[in-house]
């Protein structure tokens, strides 16, 4: 029988668990794994069961802490590295970047660096221009990484046992707004490849291909499109930044004409822009119009929610670009249904009215 | 130290801890919609080392900063609209709680990043070397801090060039919920800081005439161009990492720890004192806490009452 559904978050915890279970060479490292909010839960019980030799907190060194999982890695443990904000990652990328990606490369192959680091993408109440970036293009413009971004609970687990028994370094990148959203997850270990899409939703009309959170957000908005004005649209959970999934996303298009890419990060450099470079170039002829890209503005997130109020994309958004793309028949009643449909229910720097924190 | 003197720091302090407790009473109201990081119980520390500084000197600081620039002459109103995310509030709403700057009165900035400002303020201490301006630049930052690298090659370059600049360790034990032993070997941390070829000084941060002596005497060398300083005070943060209130259900800390932490209070503790060595004060701090009341309320009737920033703000000033 199936068992109940789980959390994003508690999929993680299981992924973690059953990957240190399996392999003894697996360690969870990070500022705040074994405190008593145990990186929003998803740590919460592994010191206990596996102890403080594999299980650790970290002093807020970023870059060394890096460096040193680096060379644990190659001296053949396979690290787990935490952060709860994707920001503070920011000061490894010389680790990340210069070495970790480059390792396996630049010595022709003789050597590897099997690490995962889990980075939070953090949103809403006032997190602000530094606690609320979403850096997953910066991230994938270097070769030899991989970048990462599972949507489900499903494939949070799935993904992570993925990503720690891969031999390159992989950089899982989880929005905080998934942490709370549950589905089913089955008990057993078990594998979700990285590097493809999930179609989470299809139609002929539009392909959306979506991003972390953005496609919770497009899903939103294909069921509404589907129930209020009968537009069916394929919506792609990538789950992927690099490498991309543009096989996938061809096949949609092929099938669509159409193309929208929804982002959670700021549309100029966004892996969005990329994507869409990728279609171009290789079904330019599919297109029956231009691809748009729905992403956050060029500018940083403020703190202020009066600011915020518009700073994200969200199923309305996808729902009209889906709209103006096909030239829809609107009427004032099926349009108001659909808005209906989408309606954010709670406070918009909130993901939902019951959260109430930690965000 | 004159009795005025006292009095004003006693003062300072309790005007900080009052703002505080005013944002931890009204925060569950949900409007000051940001992260938030108090400095209950740490109140002598900014306090002392901002009375050791001049107008024309400058302070850098981190997400725990409402008392830095409170201290430092913060403008009171600017800080709590910018709680409010309001375009009154002294980054116009984009910075919120964890990102304070009032030029005017020499606070540089804060920001949330561990050790982000720790290099500017050695910056900041190389160009008024380099003018000859005689400024002094003061860092405050926590203990985790101390963990990052930057600040070790922060703590090299100022040495190298023996630039004004005053490294303040609020050595409170915890890096969110974190003990120092776990994540720093056992040794003071201002012997580290000696190691650099820094003068460095270890004190009290519950005693803000400590804080005071210390810092003057560390301000004093900086501006001589006797090179950077490091001063590491002990201190304990009351309240939760993030957030109004308290957190014992935690269970991180025993209750005796915090009950001992908090009978270490700097503002009952320096009455205490002021008390035995010039007898009652109960008047001017009643006065004192009439008049904090009186501002603070203000300071809300400002922010509530000033203007909410449309989402066009938010736009713009992305380059200069």
């Amino acid at each position: 029988m199936q068992r109940p559904d789980i959390t994003f978050a508690e999929a993680i915890r299981e992924g973690l668990d059953q990957a240190m279970e399996k392999d003894a060479r697996v360690i969870v490292i990070g500022e705040g794994v074994p405190d008593p909010k145990a990186i929003f839960n998803t740590t919460a019980g592994l010191r206990d069961k596996y102890g403080n030799r594999r299980v650790f907190d970290m002093p807020l060194s970023e870059n060394g802490m890096t460096g040193i999982c680096i060379g644990a890695a190659l001296s053949g443990l396979r690290p787990v590295m935490v952060h709860q904000r994707v920001d503070f990652a920011l000061l490894a990328m010389d680790q990340l970047i210069n070495n970790a990606a480059k390792w396996h490369y630049m010595f022709d192959g003789k050597a590897s660096v099997p690490l995962v680091v889990r980075m939070i993408v953090g949103r809403g109440w006032g997190q602000g221009p530094q606690h609320s970036q979403s850096l997953q293009a910066m991230f994938a413009q270097a070769p030899g990484i991989k970048v990462i971004m599972p949507t489900t609970a499903y494939d949070a687990k799935g993904m992570m046992i993925s990503a720690i028994e891969d031999n390159n370094p992989v950089l899982f990148i989880e929005h905080r707004w998934l942490h709370q959203i549950k589905d089913n997850v089955p008990e057993e270990y078990y594998r979700v490849p990285l590097g493809q899409a999930k179609v989470l939703h299809e139609g002929d009309a539009v392909t959306v291909a979506a991003f972390s959170y953005m496609a919770v957000e497009a899903l939103i908005a294909a069921k509404a499109l589907k129930s209020a004005m009968g537009i069916g649209i394929d919506v792609l959970d990538m789950r992927s930044v690099r490498p991309l999934d543009v096989a996938s996303v061809l096949n949609s298009v092929r099938k669509t004409g159409r193309l929208i890419v929804a982002d959670t990060a700021p549309r100029t450099g966004s892996i969005a822009g990329e994507l869409i470079s990728q279609v171009a170039e290789q079904a330019f002829d599919a297109l029956k119009t231009h691809p748009v890209r729905i992403a956050c503005p060029d500018y940083p997130a403020p703190t202020s929610h009066f600011m915020t109020r518009h700073y994200y994309p969200g199923p309305q958004t996808i729902a009209d670009e889906v709209l103006k793309m096909i030239g829809a028949d609107k009427t004032p009643a099926n349009y108001r249904e659909l808005c209906a449909l989408v309606l954010h229910d709670g406070p918009h720097d909130a993901p939902n009215r019951g959260f109430t924190g930690p965000f | 130290m004159n009795h005025a003197s006292q009095l004003a720091l006693l003062r300072s302090m309790l005007r900080i801890r009052r703002t505080e407790e005013a944002i931890a009473d009204r925060y569950a109201e949900q409007e000051m919609r940001c992260p938030m990081h108090l400095c209950i119980g740490q109140e002598a520390i900014a306090v002392g080392v901002c009375a050791a500084l001049s107008k024309g000197d400058v302070v850098f600081s981190n997400h725990r900063a409402h008392g830095h620039y409170l201290a430092k002459g913060g403008n009171l109103n600017a800080m709590v609209a910018e709680l409010y995310g309001h375009s009154t509030g002294c980054c116009g709403g984009r910075g919120g709680s964890m990102h304070l700057i009032d030029l005017d009165a020499g606070f540089l900035g804060s920001t949330p990043i561990v050790g982000g400002t720790v290099p500017l303020a050695v910056g900041a201490a190389w160009a008024s070397s380099l003018k000859q301006s005689g400024q002094v630049t003061v860092v405050f930052f926590g203990d985790g801090c101390f963990e990052e690298g930057v600040i070790h090659e922060s703590m090299n370059f100022a040495k190298l060039h023996k630039l004004p600049v005053i490294f303040v360790c609020e050595n409170n034990n915890f890096s969110v919920y974190t003990r120092l032993n776990e994540r720093q070997p056992e040794r003071p941390l201002y012997r580290v800081a000696e190691a650099h070829g820094l003068a460095a000084y270890a004190g009290d941060g519950n005693d803000v005439e400590e804080v005071l002596t210390i810092s003057r005497t560390a301000v004093g060398l900086a501006r001589q161009g006797q090179g950077p300083q490091f001063i590491e005070l002990h201190a304990y943060r009351w309240r939760e990492h993030c957030g109004p209130n308290f957190d014992d259900e935690l269970n991180y800390r025993t209750a005796q720890e915090i009950k001992a932490g908090m009978n270490n209070c700097p503002v009952a503790g320096y009455t205490r004192k002021l008390e035995k060595e010039n007898g009652n004060i109960h008047l001017e701090i009643e006065r004192y806490e009439t008049e904090i009341r009186q501002e603070i309320a203000a300071a809300f009737d400002f922010a509530l009452s000033s203007g909410e920033p449309g989402v066009d703000d938010a736009q713009g000033k992305v380059y200069a």
